[in-house]
Order: C-alpha cells, then structure tokens, then sequence
C-alpha cells in the first residue's frame, strides 16, 4: 500500500466535495493499493490537523454543524508546516489578484508539495510563473477542474491527444449562461426573467456579471490558451461579449433558421473570442442545460467533442481525485 | 463556373439522354438534375432544372450543341454567389437604418444580402433580425462580415455570427 498524505485549502462546496469523494471511494482505492490520507483541512475560519489522517466524516459533520472545520484553535500553516505531499488548492477564485490561492500554491510549490487546484484566478493571472515553478522544483501541478468541471478538456489534450497538434479550440465553458439561452429559448422567456430563475435555482450568483458579461468564460479560455497553446494570455487579450442582450425573438429566428445561439469560447490563430455564435442545432456544440462542451480541432485525430456537467461539488471533485491519481501513479516516491 | 440551365424536352422517351449527355461531352459536371415530368409547360414540353459546373469559354458551344439535338434551351443563369453565411442582429436596427447597411453590402458587386427576417416586440425595445448574406467566394464574404460589423460596432448593434470550425475537419 502506497500512502499519500494531502491538505484540503478551502473546505466549501469544492473542498467538501474532494473530501466526500476521498471517502466513498476508500474502498476503490485501496484495491488499487492507494492510500490517501487528508493530514489538514481548513477555510476561512480556521483549520483541523492531524498527523494519523483526518477523520473526514467528522470533518463534514462539523462544517455542516458549526460552519467551519475549524478544530480548536490551532493557527497553523498547513501548507508549509504539515508535512504531506499534495496540497488540493480550492478557495474561492479572485480574478483581481489570485489570492489567497496564488499565495497558497507559491508556498506549496516552494515546500516540495504537488498542487491540485480548481481556483481559476492564480492560473489565469500567473500560469507560466507557477508551471515553471512546479517544473524547477520536480513537482506536478494539475488543473483540471478549472475549466469545464467534470469535462476532462486537459487530461483529452496532453494525454489522449498526446502527438496531435491542437488547431482550434471551441467550447461553451459556462454553464450559467448555458441555462440561460436554453430557457429562453425553449420557453421564448426575456433575458431578466430567466436570469431571476436561474438565481432561485442557485444556477446564478446574486451578482450574475461575472457569468453573463462573459468574465468567467474568458479566464478559462485564457487558461486553456496558456496550457494548450503556451500562449502566455492574460485576460486582456480575450475579446468578449456576452449575453445580457440577446432578445427571445432573436433565438425565435435562429431556431426557425435551425440555429441556436451559444456563448462559445474560441481559441483559433493564435485570437481568443468569447462571444454569442450561432450554433447548427445538429451541430456537437449544440448542447442544452447547464451543459459544458468542448470540441478540440487536431490534426491527426479531426475533431474531438467532449461534453459534461461543467460544476457541482462532486462533479468538480471527479477531476481533483483524477488530478490526485495522476500524481499518485506519477510520481516516484 | 457553376450555371443553372432549364430545359424543355419533348414528352417522347429518350429526350432526358438527349440533353444530358452534350454536357458530358462538353466536361461539364452535372450538380442536380429535377425532372418532373408531370409539369408540363404551355407548348407541352417538359422542364427539366439542370446545375452543373462548366469551364465558361464552352457555355456557347454545349448551348449550340442542346439545340441542334432539338433540346430548347429556355433559360441559362450563372450562379455567381456560391458561400453564404447567416448572422444574428440585435439592437435599435430600424433607426439605425437598416436600408442604408444592405445598400452598402449590395453596392459591394460581390456580395448581397438575400433574406432577412426583422421582430419587433414594441416601440421603446430593441428589435432582432436575421440576415442571409451570400458572396462569389469565401474571401468576399469575410469581407461582406467586415462591413457588417463595422456598422454593427458602429451603430451599437449586437451580431451574432455562426461558429467557424463547422465543416472543418467534422
């Protein structure tokens, strides 16, 4: 049996998720001759240690109960002072600065442990600092979960597609937005009127701008850009517009057309787009809901589509418990 | 070039031969062929829609030929506006004047726009329409788009275009 020891950073919907996997999948590890134990866990509050393994039940019990997993009060810093191998890296994405995140993998990376991340804002601000980082220090840093949740988009490209050379990337890598056109255009409802939908159902912040003005989409283009194509991208460079004033009658006559409209993300020619297209409703791109899709232009293997649930707390923590096993299977020690 | 020709065949057996195989002879390469043979026109005769693409200096010659077979050739058109693309306009377009935006992508010589669907929901909301622009080739239609979206920027009118790796490689 191999033991490998990782801290949680950031234990809401995300961290939870990573730790609920952890635990319904004890079983399926083991028999792989996997071992994983979680040595620290903490949020906004405050932090839980423990050098024989957390008990993760409890843990969960005791956000749920208590709001926080803060255990005492111990002020200790997990990543540089526990020792473990993987920090899984999942507090909230602030775009403006990439804190806390930036700060937490910078320590990470620089203490010898692998990062696993699902935090958007360090790696669409400072990608080739931290994949050089990782690099010089002999460290694996996986991101799968920043972009399209479930959707496997990174793994598909550099190992799948390994020898291929990418051409073009087309996606739709919002799943609030997606909501949001689909229902218009299913039920010919205007835009304000299906945004207070989405924000009922909790498929749409309370401040829906980051989502719909095309914010969110655009930081993942750029993090596909800078790992598919080493782009070096920021922000700045994506063109974007988003959805807030696309009318139903406009999907009317693009559904009369056999169209539907789509906030697609494109990196083609070295340019970064986010904007409505239209869409053949036939067309692999053309998925509803709260969908996310990416179709991946090679040249050896044409196009590849892939499509999935682009969030949710366990769909999110499907591709850190890959990203975890990567690493597992990987690394040498 | 690709021309669309009609036809008119005599209602007697073998007369679709007849006015088909002068353009293979001539190297034309037949695109569709409709022959409804229970349409006939006035003098009695049948129409027969024939596409194909021909090198232009042989039109002259295979229209020579069709007629000495006794095949009479009622209309030849040249299809000159081959690529299509459809876009999506939103915002205030009936004052933004509209008219003035199709003048400008006709007066091109290369590219019009042939359809166009226009909803208004009330006075004081924007309005959608969904415009067809069709063009000699791809180039020109990109430059038909640059147009576009010169008045759309311009005008403040938001288009939406189709996604572009749509046949590539799919």
């Amino acid at each position: 049996m191999r033991t490998f020891r990782i801290s949680i950073i950031g234990f809401g919907a995300v961290g939870q998720g990573v730790a609920r996997s952890i635990l319904s999948k004890k079983e399926y590890l083991n028999k792989q001759g996997i071992d994983l134990q979680v040595m620290g866990i903490s949020d906004s509050k405050g932090c839980e240690i423990n050098e024989n393994g957390i008990d993760i039940e409890a843990a969960l019990l005791r956000k749920k109960q208590k709001g926080s997993v803060a255990f005492g009060d111990a002020k200790i810093d997990i990543i540089r002072d526990v020792e473990h191998d993987i920090v899984v890296e999942v507090t909230p994405t602030n775009i403006n600065n990439g804190e806390p995140g930036l700060g937490n993998m910078r320590a990470a990376l620089g203490s010898g442990k692998h990062v696993v991340t699902s935090n958007k804002g360090p790696l669409a601000l400072y990608f080739s600092e931290l994949k050089e980082l990782a690099e010089d220090n002999g460290l694996f840093f996986r991101y799968e979960a920043t972009v399209g949740g479930a959707v496997p988009i990174f793994n598909l490209v550099h190992e799948a597609l390994a020898g291929n050379t990418v051409l073009g990337i087309e996606g739709i890598l919002n799943g609030t937005c997606n909501y949001i056109l689909t229902r218009m255009s299913d039920e010919r409802m205007p835009y304000d009127l299906v945004l207070k939908e989405a924000q009922e159902l909790g498929f749409a912040e309370t401040d829906p701008t980051y989502d719909v003005e095309g914010i969110d989409s655009a930081i993942k283009l750029v993090i596909i850009a800078n790992s598919v194509f080493s782009q070096a991208a920021t922000y700045k460079d994506v063109d974007v517009t988003g959805i807030n004033k696309i009318t139903p009658e406009a999907l009317e006559l693009a559904n009369k057309n056999d169209y539907v409209v789509k906030l697609v993300c494109e990196a083609r020619d070295g340019k970064l787009k986010v904007a409505p297209r239209l869409v053949p409703k036939r067309h692999p791109l053309a998925v509803g809901g709260t969908l996310n899709v990416a179709s991946i232009l090679t040249d050896l293997a044409g196009r590849i589509t892939i499509s999935g649930k682009g969030a949710g707390s366990i769909e999110t923590a499907s591709s850190i418990l890959s990203d975890i096993l990567y690493i597992v299977r990987n690394s040498k020690s | 070039m690709i021309v669309s020709m009609t036809l008119e065949l005599k209602d007697i057996p073998g007369q679709l031969v007849l006015a088909l195989s002068p353009i293979s002879e001539f190297h034309g390469n037949i695109m569709s062929v409709i022959h409804q043979h229970d349409e006939k026109t006035p003098r009695g005769t049948i129409p027969v829609q024939i596409r194909f693409e021909i090198e232009p200096r042989i039109l002259n010659g295979l229209i020579e030929q069709l007629e000495k077979s006794g095949v009479k050739v009622a209309r030849v058109g040249e299809e000159r506006l081959r690529s299509t693309v459809s876009v999506i306009l939103i915002g205030h377009i009936v004052h933004s004047d509209m008219g003035d935006t199709i003048d400008k992508i006709d007066s091109t010589g290369f590219a019009e726009v042939v359809d166009m669907s226009l909803s208004m929901p009330a006075i004081d909301k924007t309005s959608s329409a969904y415009l067809v622009i069709n063009a000699v080739g791809e180039k020109e239609l990109g430059m038909a788009l640059d147009i576009m979206r010169d008045v759309a920027n311009k005008k403040d009118i938001l288009m939406i275009e189709p996604i572009h790796m749509n046949s590539v490689g799919a």
